[in-house]
């Protein structure tokens, strides 16, 4: 007697279908869930924690924005392997801002966001028109290259790059302000990307000639999810900015770079919510293996090619197919 | 022989790909409402002329017009929001969708919020009555099913549909008869019929000549990328240039 | 000081070459992403260190043995990582890069950092050319390159494996229906892409140390000159390199040393906006990849 796997949908995932679901509140409950446990934990939880604990969540939320700013662009088609761009000029725009011009990070956020946004996509406008290769190629050698361009020119403070900048009011300010563009971010793109507009955007990157022949100029799409993805990972570097006081060569570190892409693929790229999550697992468990130094990255590595081979649906996908499915082993007849 | 401008106007178009010329000196005129049939051997540049039309290939020399205006070298999206769609002779929808999502994205397009009058509508509603126009039959809900999942049958008409749902004036079909059994060919030919009724210009390229010649207004065949024949189907068939380029010559 | 600049240029051009050949063999001509690339480079730098200076096997004999073992590693990567992602080319870039950056992170974590870390040169001395002295190793590594580069002009169109390489990244299909085994062709694209890492490892190393840094420098100039000259053109490739590798010793020279590193981004800068697919590519833009 042969026996194969079979998954169907959740009783509850059947009922909780369109309006149906506010019959009863069981359903609701199934369905809010998964949106609560991010903002509870977030703007619940983590003002309880220590200052030490509240910094890493702090850290944490910034790999996470920029987490969430690749799996933007990778929606499109577009592997981003220097997100270490969007946020060392989103940091040394803020950081000028804030040295040369004196305003203050309530000015400084938006302006280097958009800002920053705008260079960005200006920037990397001509490799649009090119396969997906080459942007991962630009990218990759942009910010190594900004860095070292600094630090020849010396402009922009050079090596010690810019200092004494103005900081948050205090802890629990700046860990609200992560905290809710963190969640704006998360539920704004879920929410773009589950739209006709996000089926646009991924037709874009499966199969970019049949977006074309329906009269769409995938170019301007392309440009579109660019400007929103690097504006995040702008936004990410000046928080950061004012967050250790500083800019400078470090905001283009292959840190920056890396992390996010490891956190997306760990957490399942295309999700949002995936990049979120291997970003909470990723930045803490490297704080705890601070101790480690270089291995640290070695880990992130690692982590990249098990699981883009292994386990590359990632994490978040693996969960929600638990979540809303059960499987079971069925006799085949 | 015409007294109005025709819809699509095509004069010495010409490309080149490095040493090889795919389509040369490319000339003819299609009237609005009628059904242009093109067919030619293999590699006799009936895939290029349609991506020239549609902008998916520059041109190397010569014109294109559509309803008097010039188009030539404009890209896929502006000649489709003018008023051209195409059919691909690989069809590739988004397998992981279902069917009906799959035309979501020319739902999307600039074209049918301008012709919808600044609206787009519910884009599912309009998918799934399209689909049935086509054939997708709505209790069976064969519109729901992931594309991955239907026969060839179904594709082509979902490839059709999505050219459909862009409400073009003139829509370009490339080989969709192609891989089809001959009562899936025998319930498509009505749709196109109707598209003819509705007033639509319509260019087929084929290789299925029968089915072809049941319903085309006028047939032109092309051979190394020339122009060797063009007029009634009949007629075209007997010309002695046609007979050698599918047949070839007596042997010496 | 014109002299000088031209045969030190040469010479530039040449170390840029030999960084771009290999990457450009297996990720432009076989369409195998191979990110590891820097890392290859490293490893055999190191290896050979560690041949010399560990297990006292004569010079030339490590370098061949490097050599080999960067090329095996080239298979073990295709075979352990590539061959399991195979067509999805985004993935193929970022696991080979994670690849790359563990490993060479792995040896800052043993400790392979400090001034200690060199190979020695081949051959001692130096030579006049008019007024300029020119190290032996120096004029080496330009003949090498010139070499290295006629032969792989010569194999990659008039060799059948070569051949095969260009095929299997143009139609994969095609190819198999040709016969072509496209999995060892592509393991081989990557085995003989790491062999010249290795080698243009073992023959610029000796001019200064082996630092991870230097990893990460080879992956950044190699995909510079990819970018500039076009993915997949030998000639590309070398006109590429001459063009970036000539403008940075006149702005060293001329100019101030530190205006260099503004060279390789503004010929970038200057690709990207008349040519992006690079001055020699193929490439066509994609509307035209039907």
């Amino acid at each position: 007697m042969d026996r194969r796997k079979e998954r169907i949908d959740r009783g509850v995932k059947a009922r909780s279908v369109d309006i149906f679901a506010l019959t009863s509140y069981r359903e609701m409950i199934y369905l809010l869930i998964p949106g609560a446990v991010p903002v509870v934990g977030l703007l619940c939880f983590t003002p309880l924690l220590s200052d030490y604990w509240r910094e890493v969540i702090i850290s944490t939320a910034i790999y996470a924005l920029l987490a969430m700013s690749w799996d933007m662009l990778m929606s499109a088609g577009l592997l981003s392997l220097g997100q270490s761009l969007f946020f060392g000029i989103g940091s040394y725009l803020a950081g000028s801002l804030n040295y040369y011009a004196g305003l203050p990070p309530i000015l400084t956020l938006p302006i280097a966001t958009l800002l920053g946004g705008v260079i960005c996509t200006v920037f990397l406008l001509p490799v649009l028109r090119l396969r997906g290769v080459y942007f991962a190629m630009v990218t990759l050698v942009l910010p190594l290259m900004l860095s070292r361009l600094v630090e020849a020119t010396r402009i922009l403070g050079g090596t010690e790059g810019l200092t004494g900048l103005t900081s948050f009011p205090n802890q629990l300010t700046a860990l609200f302000i992560i905290e809710l563009a963190l969640l704006g971010v998360l539920f704004g793109f879920r929410r773009i990307m589950g739209s006709d507009y996000g089926l646009v955007i991924k037709g874009i990157s499966d199969n970019d000639r049949s977006v074309m022949s329906a009269g769409l100029n995938i170019y301007w799409y392309k440009t579109q999810v660019l400007f929103l993805g690097s504006s995040v990972g702008c936004f990410a570097g000046a928080f950061g900015t004012h967050m250790d006081m500083f800019a400078g060569m470090p905001g283009f570190a292959l840190d920056y770079s890396i992390m996010p892409v490891a956190a997306a693929v760990v957490g399942g790229t295309g999700t949002f919510a995936g990049p979120l999550i291997g970003a909470f697992i990723l930045v803490p468990l490297s704080e705890m293996l601070r101790a480690l130094g270089a291995l640290r990255i070695v880990f992130y590595g690692l982590f990249l090619v098990i699981f883009v081979v292994g386990l590359p649906e990632g994490i978040f996908a693996y969960i929600q197919r638990k979540y809303q499915q059960i499987e079971r082993w069925v006799d085949v007849s | 022989m015409t007294d109005r401008v025709p819809l699509l106007r095509v004069k010495d178009l010409t490309k080149t790909f490095g040493g090889v010329t795919a389509v040369s000196n490319m000339a003819f005129d299609l009237q609005e409402g009628k059904l242009l049939g093109v067919i030619g051997p293999n590699g006799s540049g009936k895939t290029t002329l349609v991506n020239l039309i549609t902008g998916f290939v520059k041109p190397t020399a010569g014109r294109i017009e559509f309803k008097g205006k010039e188009i030539t070298g404009w890209p896929p999206y502006k000649v489709v929001s003018e008023g051209i769609s195409r059919t691909f002779q690989m069809v590739r929808p988004f397998y992981q969708l279902p069917a009906y999502k799959n035309l979501i994205v020319p739902l999307y397009s600039p074209r049918v919020k301008k012709l919808a009058g600044g609206k787009y509508g519910n884009r599912d509603a309009v998918a799934l009555d399209l689909l049935e126009e086509v054939g997708f039959e709505r209790d069976a809900y064969v519109s729901y099913k992931k594309a991955g999942a239907l026969p060839q049958g179904y594709l082509k008409r979902l490839e059709l549909a999505k050219s459909m749902a862009l409400r073009p004036d003139l829509i370009i079909l490339d080989e969709l008869f192609s891989g089809l059994s001959l009562a899936e060919v025998s319930s498509i030919v009505p749709i196109i019929e109707k598209l003819k009724t509705q007033g639509k210009t319509i260019i087929m390229i084929e290789h299925r000549l029968k089915e072809l010649f049941r319903i085309a207004d006028r047939v032109m065949v092309l051979n190394y990328g020339r122009k060797i024949a063009e007029g009634q189907a009949t007629q075209v068939m007997e010309s002695p240039a046609v007979k050698e380029a599918y047949l070839g010559s007596e042997a010496e | 000081m014109l002299l000088g600049t031209l045969i030190y240029g040469f010479v530039n051009s040449a170390i840029l070459a030999l960084l771009a050949m290999g990457f450009n063999l297996t990720f432009g001509i076989s369409g195998v992403a191979n990110f590891a690339y820097g890392a290859v480079y490293i490893f055999s730098g190191f290896s050979v260190w560690i041949f010399l200076n560990t297990f006292g096997i004569p010079y030339l004999l490590a370098v061949l043995i490097a050599i080999v073992l960067s090329g095996l590693l080239g298979l073990a990567i295709y075979y352990g990582v590539i061959l399991r992602i195979k067509g999805m080319p985004l993935s193929e870039v970022m696991a080979t890069f994670g690849l790359g950056l563990a490993i060479m992170e792995l040896f800052r974590y043993f400790d392979f950092v400090g001034f200690r870390y060199t190979l020695p040169v081949f051959f001692d001395g130096s030579f006049n050319i008019g007024d300029v002295y020119i190290d032996y190793q120096r004029m080496m590594i330009g003949l090498i390159a010139v070499a290295l580069t006629i032969c792989l002009y010569l194999f990659t169109n008039h060799t059948r494996t070569g051949l095969a390489f260009r095929a299997i990244a143009q139609d994969e299909r095609t190819a198999l229906t040709f016969g072509i085994d496209a999995d060892l062709v592509g393991a081989l694209s990557m085995a003989l892409g790491c062999a010249l890492a290795a080698i243009a490892a073992v023959v610029i190393l000796p001019l200064g140390t082996i630092a991870v840094e230097g990893g990460y420098e080879v992956l950044i100039n190699a995909l510079a000159v990819c970018i500039v000259g076009g993915l997949g053109s030998t000639v590309g490739i070398l006109v590429a390199s001459v063009l970036i590798g000539f403008s940075q010793t006149f702005t060293a020279n001329y100019l101030e040393p530190h205006w260099m590193m503004l060279v390789s981004l503004i010929a970038i800068a200057i690709v990207l906006v008349v040519k992006p697919s690079g001055l020699f590519s193929h490439q066509k833009e994609l509307e035209e990849r039907i």
